[in-house]
């Protein structure tokens, strides 16, 4: 026996661990990461459309989210998580749904809503049922009904007094029937919140995801597509009282919702079929009450309907088990 | 593209570079060895010799009357040192025979006439060779070989994909003694009666692919299977799925599915044993990785340590650095907790790999990126089985499929917060088995 413990300890200082003994080098700080360096041609189109007041508004909101993050989870004696990235997404997100003179104690509140109770509440990263930042979405819709649907048309907020309000194209569509040059709505040159005018910035950040292979191609998709398909279906049946399929997807929150929101892995299905259940069934619902409910916009709550029902969505949607069901 | 596979699987660095191209080398005459009495799945054997006893190279030293079983057999000459229970590379001590070796070699010659051989024949002389399957499972082939009445096997198929990164014993097998291979094929089909042969080989060993099918030649019987290289290729449903388009039913094996699964070393030894008379006491083995000096294809006897074969391979690159030695390759290797192991029939490769402790304990919250259930060949949900598996959920573990998991470690490779889902797969089925054990007992 002392000679077996001898050879033992001849040998280098070894690591026992379990296999697989290699990982691929994704991490999730590298995902989140990423999903930052891509929220920024959408940042650029919000400043250059709105001025600096965007930024401003884009900068308390990261900086209130991390602030959040870091205060509970310190009174919570969790280990600090802010470097993860996931806080800054949430904050850019926040201050791109916002209009430019959207009061900063206000951009505060909701982001301190969407982490502590939208995500820390429920555990933190990976725990949250809800996407953090359209929960905090929802609140400032709560408490600044007005404010939140003050908007300013493009390119007029050098300073907030010279600030020139106007309607969203799909509020222009819905109240007052009037339809927007699609080629505004392309490039952004339109009222709204900070990051959802711009369609071809949010293409530009959402395709180098895809690029990336951080975003599942069903979930841009099939929202967007099931959008297409059900604002078309009202179109043809009357091209008058109804807007266009393209109007549809480059109007309102519906770009950035499809590629920065719906796809949020923590609060999207993660079977094959349930990510088309997800997706479509988020987009039918946003144009349903785009046409028939009491909004302009409904991208908002399609998906945070749809986020509720994602548990449910993955139990009943579970792959068949390799040779399952299979005859000998 | 267009070429033949399974589907989802993942893309890993395969780092076969490394010694893909190099000719197996004979390692060095041990002049110990330890030879564990089961390295095999299935009963152990009982050791036939003791302490003192003089053996000869290819002597039978173990055995057991059981159906799954093989018997293990001496793989040099010289005098028995010791009998007792011994550290072997797949994680527990077994009760193996130590042999203080003399310089002898024997030399293993021969030839056999196939068509004089019986389906009976054959499958003794596996069995009395101990022959086990040689990709790292080690199940006796003689077993495989033995389908129970009524099941009619129409293919047997040689597993060449060796899509573990960094082994290449196989790939070396084939580009070397494709003749030994093809025979062995032909030996097996006539074992089982199957009209179909086919070699399964992934596209990244084009010189391998050349030589079985030269070897193979012009028989009809015989197919050369190109597949997509991608992990797990090589697990047996995978193969079959790829090979044959066939789909092993859920809880069933392969000759379910009227196929047999073999390693293409395993055909090769199929052949030594059968021309030779040689039983399995050597194999090939890959010495690679990023910590070992000289990366190497050896074919070494049975028994030798792993640190002797880590010595002729130059060594460890830096002896003060954290490393881990596994048993077979990265995915699915088992981590040594000490290098004084033998090298068994199942040792397809020993990788070295630099490993910083620390990091491989940390992980994160998973965010349901849902990769992982992209990657899973067996179409399950790891991250639930392994969160299932984590909190001993028993019930839900067995509903959502936990026992159908290969334990490839695609899942884990996938994690971007690194979460050990396979170990937690593991002990979810291990807490399944407690369970109703438990529940027999109580019954």
């Amino acid at each position: 026996m002392e000679e077996k413990t001898a050879e033992i300890k001849q040998g280098a200082r070894l690591v026992v661990a379990s296999s697989p003994h290699m990982r691929s080098v994704d991490s999730v700080p590298g995902i989140m990461h990423t999903v930052v360096m891509a929220l920024f041609p959408v940042v650029a189109a919000s400043v250059y459309y709105f001025g600096l007041r965007a930024l401003l508004i884009i900068v308390v909101a990261v900086v209130s989210c991390l602030v959040t993050e870091y205060a509970v989870q310190k009174i919570r004696n969790k280990p600090v998580t802010i470097h993860d990235g996931s806080a800054i997404i949430t904050g850019m997100l926040i201050g791109l749904m916002l209009p430019a003179g959207f009061p900063l104690f206000g951009v505060f509140l909701g982001s301190f809503f969407a982490i502590a109770v939208g995500k820390q509440l429920f555990g933190g990263l990976g725990f949250n049922i809800f996407n953090p930042a359209l929960l905090g979405r929802a609140f400032m819709q709560a408490t600044y009904p007005v404010l939140i649907t003050t908007w300013v048309s493009p390119r007029t907020v050098q300073k907030a007094v010279d600030a020139v309000s106007a309607a969203t194209p799909l509020a222009l569509w819905k109240f007052e029937a009037k339809a927007t040059l699609l080629s505004d709505l392309f490039f952004g040159n339109v009222a709204g919140s900070l990051g959802e005018t711009s369609v071809i910035a949010i293409l530009i950040g959402g395709l180098y995801l895809r690029w990336k292979g951080y975003v599942n191609w069903k979930l841009p998709l099939g929202y967007l597509g099931s959008m297409a398909v059900v604002s078309g279906i009202f179109w043809l049946y009357d091209p008058l009282r109804f807007a266009s399929p393209l109007f549809h997807l480059c109007a309102g929150g519906a770009m950035l919702g499809a590629w920065f929101m719906v796809t949020d892995m923590v609060t999207s299905p993660t079977t094959p079929l349930g990510q088309w259940i997800f997706a479509i069934g988020g987009g039918v619902l946003a144009i349903i009450i785009r046409l028939f409910g009491g909004l302009p916009e409904g991208v908002m709550y399609s998906i945070l309907f749809m986020n509720a029902f994602v548990p449910l969505i993955n139990k009943h949607t579970r792959p068949k088990v390799f040779g399952e069901g299979v005859k000998e | 593209m267009g070429l033949k596979t399974f589907e989802r699987g993942i893309h890993p660095s395969y780092y076969k570079e490394l010694t893909a191209s190099m000719r197996v080398e004979k390692g060095l005459h041990p002049k110990t060895v330890i030879i564990p009495l089961g390295q095999h799945a299935g009963t152990p054997c009982e050791p036939l010799v003791k302490k003192g006893d003089i053996v000869e190279e290819g002597q039978k030293i173990g055995d057991v009357k059981a159906f799954v079983s093989a018997p293990v057999h001496a793989s040099i000459s010289g005098k028995v040192k010791d009998v007792d229970f011994y550290q072997t590379p797949v994680g527990m001590k077994a009760l193996s025979v130590v042999i203080e070796g003399d310089s002898s070699v024997k030399e293993w010659t021969g030839t056999a006439d196939l068509a004089a051989l019986s389906p009976e024949a054959i499958r003794e002389a596996v069995r009395e060779a101990g022959i086990v399957g040689m990709g790292g499972a080690a199940f006796p082939t003689s077993v495989k070989l033995a389908p129970p009445k009524g099941r009619a096997i129409d293919t047997v198929l040689l597993n060449g994909c060796e899509c573990e990164p960094f082994l290449s014993s196989d790939h070396r097998v084939m580009a070397e003694e494709p003749d030994k291979v093809i025979w062995g094929l032909r030996a097996l089909m006539k074992a089982v009666g199957a009209q179909n042969g086919i070699v399964g080989v992934e596209d990244n060993k084009p010189d391998a692919l050349e030589a079985v099918k030269r070897a193979a030649g012009a028989d009809s019987a015989i197919k050369i299977c190109v597949l997509e290289t991608k992990y797990p290729q090589g697990a047996e449903k995978m193969l079959i799925k790829a090979a044959l388009g066939r789909k092993v039913p859920l809880g069933k094996l392969p000759l379910d599915a009227g196929v047999v699964v073999n390693n293409v070393g395993t055909a090769v030894a199929v052949f030594e044993a059968l021309n030779y008379k040689k039983p399995l006491i050597e194999r090939v083995v890959t010495v690679s990785g990023d910590g070992i000096m000289e990366p190497k294809n050896l074919k070494v006897r049975l028994g030798v340590t792993f640190e002797e074969v880590i010595a002729q391979c130059g060594g460890l690159k830096d002896a003060s650095k954290e490393v881990e030695v596994l048993n077979g390759g990265p995915m699915m290797g088992i981590a040594q907790t000490t290098i004084a192991v033998p090298v068994v029939k199942g040792t397809s490769g020993i990788t070295v790999l630099s490993q910083d402790a620390a990091a491989a304990l940390k992980y994160n919250p998973c965010i349901r990126c849902a990769r992982c259930v992209e990657a899973c060949p067996m179409g399950l949900m790891p991250y639930k089985l392994g969160d299932q598996g984590r909190t001993g959920m028993i019930n839900e573990f067995k509903e959502w499929g936990g026992f159908a998991c290969i334990e490839c470690g695609c899942c884990s490779y996938v994690c971007p917060a690194r979460r050990p889902l396979v170990q937690w797969i593991r002990v979810g089925k291990a807490k399944s088995r407690r369970e109703e054990k438990l529940a027999v007992k109580a019954g």
